[in-house]
């Protein structure tokens, strides 16, 4: 449905022998049912972040149909996502409340702190940003969440604050000198 | 005595003996929203005090003011439960210990105090006195705030499953004519008698029958289903069975999107607790009435809340709508007779059941009985979760609960039923809230999002942020919506931009019109109704937009610059060095300027400036605008 969700990238996605365990783990809890592919998707997701083009392959000729039934499934739910995330997913709440509170700003400040756009992933690997509409916080308009984390009463000036965190935490520690660290 | 009242007795005794226990209990409204106002360290602070004083905490739902989260409320065996809001982390075990170790309520701090069960006396009002709760009618949502929606005892111990047990021993047709004449209507937006839904499927001959629960609750600014699930699970778990039983259903679904992974996450501990005590699945309650749940997560379509769409998605389709009739009572999932019920309508089945009809229908009005619960946010000081009789008015919702526009500011709107509603103005305060009122002014009650707007937020803006939202999750397939609402928002982006003409009126209202006649599902149908209301009520603001080229509320970016009052500008370097663009030129002490070709229109600025000399001025008095 959004065009974002069509773009559709090759990815040297490897189907290892651990991956197809995976899936086919998944596959035997949805009873190799094409009717449960929604909830197949998501397991796959869930898994591996995102719905990688071989691994829709392999669903598709492991259930017996065809890969455009797949897409087309697919690519109709918004939640459902072609390229790999950053492994900070941050998520800015676009619903009514938090639009009359300024949320077209703060989105637009994330943006500008990460030099992406909605959908895409920064060069690091570290975030991705998705605009979504509404996580019914709406009390705590605006909201933003990261991973699983929900941060209320929003603003542009909070944004760099926040991003630093997360930045801090995921920057190279310097290795000790001689092992002994786990 | 029966299993179930083995059950009850033995819920009960444990629930008594939590509110009667030595060791304090800290109840935490741990919901989506109390989470993102930061309850989770509140608990883990308090937690910590565990060390050195004897204490249990129990994670509860939301009790609806959504503003003083994180709230937590401490009971202490021979005083008054007290509830206190906003608590932060860094002060959450001072307050904790203070009530607890040194006798001190803290009324200062107190949000409000449950009697507790010794009538202990105190200076602290009663919870229920509080102005956001007072006015209130809390029916569906009862138990929320209160119960640990997790404990299927807490709900046991609270008039929990009672009425599934009473309607076990009913026929099923006295069910349906019981809810028949309580007057309820579906709480998801249409408002269609529930108990002519039931009768209808029950009627079919086909034996294989089903029942869904929505809880696709997508329209944004909406958050009733979701704190209902989050907060009371088993009421609306209670009331699907009570559906099944009474159309003879052989399976239930529950629809439940994946944006609300908290209330999918209570859902399957409700499930499973349901199974254990013999509530779900085969011979339930040792009747002869066996029931399966299975709980299904919506992938991100909106249009997934309309229930042919909702229907296709459960079968592993695309959520597609189709051309009713046939209605899902006759041709629903698998191809089978469906009833279709909203969470919430669900979750007032069992107190219709345990009350009678005739309690219910004495609240609301002739035409829409009972209470509804509205979501309050927006520009309005006490935001939250509210339940109210139908038919009370604005005026006691905005100003009563939810104590008035948010800094004082000018109450210029609400916006009610999401993007299929409609934007009624100030004027019509004292109109009462019901589905027949709500459809005269242009709205619709929808699932009962209420936005309340003031006179900073345009309406011009608002009524294109739902187009973009509608044209955003319109499925694709008839004309009218998928090429109609395009349309729309385009027209719409262009008088934001200041590039509208007169000719536009016609054309706006001409092409609201056959996106409404047109369109094959209530999303095409209503998406129009935000322009529709806002070009009835606020033609002025399109006026201002169109021909003056002037936005009244400076939201629409192309039409105002940001201008230093050079007078009032303390020259403090703030905004020159906060700017992101170096638009902002200046000495120290000196007045600044914005160079407005470089200027984004971020407004950082505008927030940060400490002496308020930021000001937006319509671009048309600033630049010479050539039309």
């Amino acid at each position: 449905m959004t065009s974002d969700s069509l773009k559709i990238i090759h990815h040297d996605f490897k189907l290892s022998d651990n991956v197809i365990k995976k899936i086919h783990k998944i596959l035997v809890k949805h009873e190799n049912d094409p009717r449960n592919i929604i909830q197949i998707l998501q397991d796959i997701q869930a898994e591996f972040h995102y719905l990688a083009e071989p691994v829709i392959s392999f669903i598709a000729k492991e259930l017996a149909i065809s890969e455009h039934r797949i897409y087309g499934v697919a690519t109709f739910y918004s939640q459902f996502k072609f390229v790999k995330p950053g492994k900070h997913q941050i998520r800015v709440c676009m619903g009514t409340a938090c639009h009359v509170r300024g949320a077209q700003s703060l989105l637009d400040k994330i943006c500008r702190e990460l030099h992406i756009q909605p959908g895409e992933t920064t060069k690091d690997g570290l975030f991705s940003i998705e605009s979504v509409y509404c996580l019914g916080c709406c009390a705590l308009a605006p909201v933003m969440v990261i991973d699983d984390n929900v941060f209320g009463n929003m603003s542009a000036a909070k944004v760099t604050k926040i991003l630093r965190k997360y930045r801090r935490a995921n920057a190279p520690r310097k290795t000790p000198a001689k092992g002994g660290g786990k | 005595m029966t299993d179930f009242d083995t059950l009850v007795q033995k819920a009960k005794r444990s629930w008594d003996k939590l509110h009667a226990q030595k060791t304090p209990v800290i109840y935490a409204g741990a919901a989506s929203c109390g989470r993102a106002a930061g309850v989770l360290p509140v608990i883990e602070a308090i937690k910590e005090l565990k060390a050195t004083l004897p204490l249990e905490i129990v994670e509860v739902g939301c009790i609806g003011p959504c503003y003083l989260e994180p709230i937590i409320a401490v009971q202490k065996k021979g005083h008054p439960t007290i509830f206190y809001g906003n608590v932060q982390a860094i002060q959450a075990a001072e307050i904790v210990e203070n009530y607890l170790v040194k006798n001190d309520p803290q009324p200062d701090k107190a949000i409000g105090a449950l009697s507790s069960p010794n009538g202990s006396e105190t200076t602290i009002p009663s919870i229920w006195d509080h102005p956001m709760l007072k006015a209130q009618k809390r029916i569906v949502l009862k138990n929320c705030g209160l119960i640990d929606p997790q404990n299927i005892e807490h709900y046991l111990a609270n008039d929990g499953y009672q009425a599934l047990n009473k309607v076990l021993q009913m026929k099923p047709e006295t069910v349906i004519q019981e809810i028949t004449d309580s007057g309820l209507r579906g709480r998801g937006g249409a408002g269609f008698p529930t108990g002519l839904k039931w009768k209808f499927t029950r009627a079919e001959k086909d034996p294989e029958k089903y029942v869904i629960c929505n809880a696709d609750e997508g329209d944004p600014g909406a958050f009733m289903n979701r704190s209902l699930i989050e907060g009371d699970p088993h009421a609306v778990l209670e009331g699907l069975l009570i559906a099944g039983y009474a159309i003879s259903a052989v399976k239930g679904y529950i629809y439940c999107r994946a944006e609300y992974p908290l209330a999918i996450q209570r859902f399957r501990k409700a499930l499973k607790d349901m199974r254990k005590f013999g509530l779900l699945g085969e011979n339930i309650l040792g009747s002869d009435f066996s029931f399966e749940i299975e709980l299904k997560e919506g992938a991100g379509a909106f249009v997934c809340g309309e229930e042919t769409a909702l229907i296709a998605s459960i079968m592993g389709e695309r959520g597609m709508p189709r051309q009713k009739p046939p209605y899902p009572s006759q041709h629903g999932v698998w191809g089978k007779p469906t009833v279709i019920n909203n969470v919430e309508t669900l979750g007032t089945v069992p107190a219709i059941i345990r009350n009678g009809s005739k309690w219910y229908a004495r609240f609301g009005t002739e035409k829409s009985k009972g209470t509804k619960t509205f979501s309050l946010v927006g520009k309005i000081r006490r935001s939250g979760l509210i339940e109210v009789p139908l038919g009370t008015t604005l005026r006691t919702v905005i100003y009563d609960i939810g104590g008035g526009i948010y800094e004082d500011k000018e109450f210029k709107a609400i916006q009610v039923g999401g993007p299929s509603g409609g934007t009624i103005p100030a004027a019509f305060m004292d109109e009462p809230l019901d589905y027949e009122n709500l459809n005269k002014l242009g709205a619709i009650m929808g699932s009962g999002g209420i936005v309340v707007i003031d006179s900073d937020t345009c309406v011009v803006d608002l009524a294109r942020y739902f187009l973009q939202f509608t044209e955003n999750e319109s499925c694709g397939k008839c004309v009218p919506c998928r090429i109609g609402t395009k349309q729309l928002l385009n027209l719409l982006t262009k008088i934001v931009k200041g590039e509208g003409t007169i000719d536009d009126f016609e054309l706006l209202e001409e092409l609201a019109h056959t996106i409404s006649e047109g369109s094959l599902c209530g999303l095409g149908k209503t998406a129009p109704n935000p322009v529709i209301t806002t070009l009835t009520y606020f033609r002025d603001e399109y006026v201002a937009h169109i021909v003056d080229k002037r936005c009244p509320a400076k939201v629409c970016k192309d039409l105002f610059v940001y201008v230093v009052d050079a007078e009032t500008c303390i020259g403090c370097e703030i905004c020159r060095k906060r700017c992101p663009v170096g638009a902002v030129s200046g000495e120290k002490k000196q007045p600044h300027s914005i160079d407005i070709t470089k200027c984004i229109k971020c407004d950082v600025c505008f927030t940060n400036c400490p002496a308020k000399a930021i000001r937006k001025v319509d671009k048309v008095d600033v630049i010479h605008v050539s039309h």
